[in-house]
C-alpha cells in the first residue's frame, strides 16, 4: 500500500492522549451511576436485563472480531457501551430471551455489518431497539411501576419467559399488587393517551411514586457534565438537541397550550436525555464538522417533538437519532469549514480531509485494528 | 461434472441451482419480498410463476420462426399477459382467500423480468422442448427461493409452517417478520449464506489447483 | 467450464451488433401477421380460461360472500343481494347482474331457516393506518343496531392494527352499536364515531382499542359512511324485506 508521508491537517495540531478505548472506558464509567440506579428503581429484573443485554452483544462481538470480518477488540468497550445503553432503553420487565435478540441484532446488523468500530452508520444500540421494537411491539410498550416492593428479591414475571414464548401478562400480576394496570405507563403515554402530564420534579428526579421511568434525568445530565468536561464527548451535540427540542416544543405549547404539553415535559420525560446526551453523540456516527453538530442535533429535536406529537407512537427519540444519523454524511459535506486564508468565494472544490475536531479521534491515532480483507482473487485459478 | 449427464438434465438444474433467479440472479424481487409472509403464499406464487413461464416459453419458441425481430418484445409480452391472466382465473377458481392474500402480485407477473428475460435470451433461440425445460427449471428454483423465504418468515412471524402450528399456543411472534423490512432481513440472511458457500467451494477450487 | 450456458451469452452480441449488422428489414405484412396471429392465439386462450373457470369464480365468490354475511348475522342460513337506488326504493340484484349504478349501496339481506328476515349485512371501507380498511356489519332491524362485525380485507400492522378481529372489548362495541335515524329518516340520529379507549358515553359511540386508535376511528368511519347512505333508504322499505321472496 502507498502510505501518504505526510499527512496534512487543520489546526489544532495537538497530540492527545486519548485513544478510543480510554473514551469508551470513560464512558462505561459514566453509564454505572446510571445502571446503579435503573437497578434501584426496578430491582433485579433490571440487573437482570442488563447483564443478559451486554453479554449478548459482547458474544456477538467477539464472534465477527474473531472471524475476521469486523475490525476492532473486544477489549475497547464499545460493546460493553452498546449494551449498557440497549438495556436502559429497554422495559426492565422486557423478557430476557427479546433482550438477547435485541443485543445480536445491535452488533450484527448495527456494528459488524458494516464493518466494525468506526464504521457503522447507525447508532447499534438503537438498531437493536429498533428491531425489537418491530418485532414485540406489545412488549417493548409494557412498563412496570418503578421503586415495587420486593423488586430486589422478585423478577418482574415478564422477565423470565422461555425463548420464543410470549411473556407472562404483567397487569395481572400487578393486580395481585393492588395496583392499577395503568400504573405501568410511561408518562409520555399516558400524555398521549390519556392527556395526564407529571409533575416537573417527578419527572426529573423519577424518585416519587410508582412512575415507569427510565434513570432520572438529572442523574443522566451530571454524568453527560462529567464526559464533556474531560472532553470525552462534544458538548454541541446534547446542547443543541435539548435546544432545538425546548424550542419546537415551546413554540407549539404558545401556539395553543390545550393541546401540546408544555416544553419542561417534552425535555424530561422519555429517553429525550439519554438519547441527546448517550446515544445522538456516537462519534462514528455524528457529524464531526462544529456547524455540522449544530445542525445534526437540532435536527433530532425537532424531529423527536414532531414524531412524539404527530404519529402513532409516544416516543420518538430512537428514530430521531436514527434518521439524523443517516443524514449526517450529508451535514457533513455541506457543513464544510473554509480552510484557513481562502475567501468565502473561493470555495475548495473537492472535499478536503475532515477538520479534526477536539473530541473527535481518528481511527489512525486509536491503533484500530483495520478490518482483515479476505477477498478472493477475482477469477480462480484454471 | 461429468459432460456425459445428458444435456436436458443440465438445462433443467441451470436454473434451479447456478443459475437461480432469486439467490444468484436477485431477479423478480419484487415478488420475492411481497407475497413470502407464509410458506403457502410462496408455493402458490411460484407455482403461478412457473407454469407461466413453461407456458409462455413454449410458445414463444413455437413462434420464434416467425416472429419478425422488430415486434419480439411486443409478441412476448402479449403472450406472458395472456398466460398470467389465465392464471389470475385459475387461481380465482381454487381460493379466493389465496387470491386475496397474493393480491396484485399475481397480475404483476407480467413484469417480471424473469420471464421477459426467458423468453428474449433462451426461448426465442431455441426449439420449444429445450425452451421448456429450461423455464421449468427457472421456475423451479423461483419457487425453491420463494419458499425459502416463506418458511423463515412464517415460522419466526406466526410460529407455524403450512399453517401447523410448531411452537404451541404461548409462541411469540416476530411481528417485524411479515412486515416488508422482515422479507429484507431474510433475504439478506439467505444471501449471505449462499455466498459464504460459494466463496468456501471457491476457495476449495482454488486452494486445490495450486497444490496440483 | 460448461458450454451450456452460451446460449444466454449469446444475447449481448446479438443485441449489440444488431444495428450495424447487415440484416434486413422484415416487411411490415409479416409483422402484421404475426402479431395478428399472436393476437388470436391469445385471445382464444384467455376466452377458454374465462369460460373454463366461470362457475367455480362464481361459485367461490358467492359461498365467500356469504360466510362474511353468515358470520356478522349468526342465524342467518341464506342470504339475498339488494341495491339501495340513489332516489330511494331498492332493488333486488339477480345473478349475473354485477354491474351497480353509481351513488346506489349494495346491501344483503340475511334469512333464517324459517325464511324469516334475520338481519340486514353491509360493507363499508375507511382509511386505516396502512390501506383502506374494509369491513362487513350485521344490522339488527328490531334494536336498530349493528349485531356484528367481520373484517373482509385490511392491511393494518399485525399485533396492533389487527387487534380489531381479535380484541374482546372492542368487540364488544359492535353488540348494540345504535344505527337509529332522525325522525324524517334523512340521517342517523347520532353518528357513528370511535372516541378514545375508556371515554365511551353513547349506544353509538365506539371505544377505541389503546394503541390503534387509527385503525378502530376507520372501522367507525367506515360504518358510519355505509350507515349514512343505506340506512334512510332501506328502513322505508323494511317491509318487502321481511320474508323470503
Amino acid at each position: 500500500m502507498n502510505q501518504p508521508l505526510i499527512e496534512i491537517r487543520s489546526a489544532p495540531h495537538v497530540q492527545a492522549a486519548k485513544t478510543v478505548e480510554t473514551i469508551m472506558r470513560h464512558v462505561v464509567y459514566s453509564l454505572l451511576p446510571i445502571c446503579a440506579f435503573y437497578v434501584f428503581q426496578y430491582g433485579i429484573s433490571a440487573l437482570a436485563s442488563i447483564v443478559v443485554v451486554t453479554a449478548a452483544c459482547l458474544l456477538t462481538e467477539r464472534f465477527f472480531v474473531r472471524t475476521g470480518t469486523q475490525a476492532g477488540r473486544l477489549s475497547d468497550y464499545s460493546a460493553v457501551i452498546t449494551g449498557l445503553l440497549l438495556a436502559l432503553t429497554l422495559p426492565p420487565g422486557f423478557s430476557l430471551w427479546m433482550g438477547a435478540v435485541a443485543g445480536i441484532v445491535a452488533i450484527a446488523l448495527g456494528k459488524a455489518l458494516f464493518g466494525g468500530i468506526g464504521f457503522n452508520v447507525f447508532n447499534p444500540a438503537l438498531v437493536g431497539r429498533a428491531f425489537v421494537q418491530a418485532a414485540f411491539p406489545t412488549a417493548i410498550a409494557t412498563y412496570t411501576p418503578s421503586f415495587l416492593a420486593g423488586r430486589f428479591t422478585e423478577f418482574i414475571p415478564s422477565s423470565l419467559a422461555w425463548p420464543l414464548m410470549i411473556p407472562a401478562d404483567t397487569a395481572a400480576w400487578l393486580k395481585a399488587k393492588n395496583l392499577d394496570a395503568l400504573a405501568g405507563a410511561t408518562p409520555l403515554a399516558k400524555w398521549k393517551f390519556d392527556g395526564v402530564i407529571a409533575n416537573a420534579d417527578e419527572l426529573l428526579t423519577s424518585l416519587s411514586g410508582h412512575m415507569a421511568v427510565g434513570p432520572a434525568p438529572a442523574l443522566i445530565l451530571i454524568c453527560g457534565l462529567y464526559l464533556a468536561a474531560r472532553r470525552f464527548m462534544d458538548w454541541r451535540i446534547p446542547l443543541a438537541i435539548l435546544g432545538s427540542a425546548a424550542l419546537t416544543a415551546w413554540l407549539l405549547f404558545a401556539f395553543d397550550p390545550v393541546r401540546y404539553p408544555n416544553p419542561f415535559f417534552m425535555l424530561f420525560s422519555g429517553g429525550l436525555i439519554l438519547g441527546a446526551v448517550y446515544m445522538a453523540t456516537d462519534m462514528a456516527t455524528s457529524p464531526v464538522t462544529p456547524k455540522g453538530m449544530w445542525v445534526y442535533g437540532a435536527l433530532i429535536g425537532l424531529l423527536t417533538v414532531v414524531i412524539r406529537y404527530y404519529s402513532g407512537l409516544p416516543e420518538g427519540v430512537m428514530y430521531a437519532i436514527l434518521i439524523a444519523n443517516a443524514a449526517s454524511p450529508l451535514i457533513e459535506k455541506i457543513t464544510q469549514p473554509v480552510p484557513f486564508g481562502r475567501g468565502a468565494l473561493d470555495r475548495a472544490r473537492k472535499r478536503a480531509t475532515y477538520p479534526l475536531n477536539p473530541g473527535y479521534i481518528s481511527r489512525e491515532e486509536a491503533s484500530a485494528v483495520t478490518p482483515k480483507k479476505r477477498f478472493l482473487p477475482k477469477k480462480p485459478k484454471k | 461434472m461429468s459432460a456425459a449427464a445428458p444435456q436436458t438434465w443440465d438445462e433443467f438444474m441451470e436454473g434451479v441451482w447456478k443459475q437461480n433467479p432469486t439467490f444468484v440472479m436477485i431477479l423478480g424481487m419484487c415478488p420475492t419480498l411481497a407475497v413470502t409472509v407464509s410458506a403457502v403464499n410462496a408455493i402458490s406464487m411460484g407455482l403461478a410463476t412457473l407454469l407461466v413461464l413453461i407456458a409462455s416459453c413454449g410458445l414463444v419458441s413455437m413462434m420464434r420462426k416467425v416472429t419478425p425481430k422488430e415486434v419480439r418484445i411486443a409478441v412476448y409480452i402479449v403472450i406472458i399477459a395472456t398466460f398470467v391472466t389465465a392464471v389470475d382465473y385459475a387461481i380465482q377458481a381454487i381460493s379466493l382467500a389465496l387470491y386475496d392474500a397474493l393480491g396484485a402480485f399475481i397480475q404483476l407477473i407480467v413484469v417480471n423480468c424473469i420471464i421477459l428475460g426467458r423468453a428474449e435470451a433462451h426461448a426465442a433461440k431455441n426449439p420449444p422442448m429445450p425452451a421448456m425445460i429450461n423455464a421449468a427449471g427457472m421456475g423451479v428454483g423461483f419457487t425453491i427461493g420463494l419458499l425459502a423465504l416463506g418458511v423463515v418468515r412464517e415460522i419466526l412471524g406466526a410460529g407455524t409452517l403450512f399453517g401447523i402450528t410448531l411452537f404451541g399456543a404461548g409462541f411469540q411472534p416476530w411481528v417485524i417478520m411479515v412486515l416488508p423490512p422482515g422479507g429484507f432481513f431474510v433475504l439478506g440472511g439467505w444471501l449471505l449464506l449462499f455466498s459464504w458457500m460459494a466463496r468456501r467451494k471457491q476457495r476449495a477450487l482454488t486452494v486445490g489447483s495450486d497444490h496440483a | 467450464m460448461r458450454d451450456q450456458p452460451s446460449s444466454d451469452k449469446k444475447v449481448i452480441p446479438i443485441a449489440v451488433a444488431a444495428p450495424d449488422a447487415a440484416v434486413p428489414e422484415s416487411p411490415t405484412a409479416a409483422m402484421i401477421r404475426t402479431l395478428g396471429l399472436v393476437s388470436a392465439i391469445c385471445g382464444l386462450i384467455i376466452v377458454g380460461a374465462y369460460q373454463g373457470t366461470y362457475d367455480a369464480v362464481a361459485a367461490n365468490k358467492r359461498i365467500a360472500t356469504e360466510r362474511a354475511v353468515f358470520k356478522v348475522i349468526p342465524t342467518a342460513k341464506s342470504i339475498a343481494e339488494f341495491i339501495a337506488q340513489p332516489g330511494g326504493g331498492i332493488t333486488k340484484v339477480g345473478a349475473g347482474d354485477t354491474a351497480i349504478p353509481p351513488g346506489a349501496v349494495k346491501f344483503f339481506a340475511a334469512y333464517d331457516d324459517a325464511g324469516k328476515l334475520a338481519g340486514i349485512a353491509a360493507e363499508g371501507g375507511a382509511k386505516g393506518y396502512a390501506d383502506t380498511v374494509r369491513i362487513m356489519f350485521g344490522y339488527a332491524p328490531e334494536c336498530q343496531c349493528v349485531v356484528g362485525i367481520g373484517v373482509v380485507s385490511m392491511r393494518e400492522t399485525p399485533g396492533i392494527g389487527d387487534k380489531i378481529i381479535t380484541d374482546k372489548d372492542f368487540l364488544a362495541n359492535f353488540t348494540a352499536l345504535d344505527l337509529k335515524l332522525k325522525a324524517d329518516l334523512s340521517a342517523l340520529a347520532n353518528e357513528v364515531k370511535a372516541v378514545k379507549h375508556g371515554s365511551k358515553t353513547g349506544a353509538w359511540q365506539i371505544d377505541a382499542i389503546a394503541g390503534a386508535t387509527i385503525t378502530s376511528r376507520a372501522v367507525g368511519k367506515a360504518i358510519n359512511d355505509s350507515a349514512q347512505a343505506l340506512m334512510p333508504r332501506l328502513v322505508p322499505n323494511l317491509d318487502k324485506l321481511r320474508s323470503k321472496s
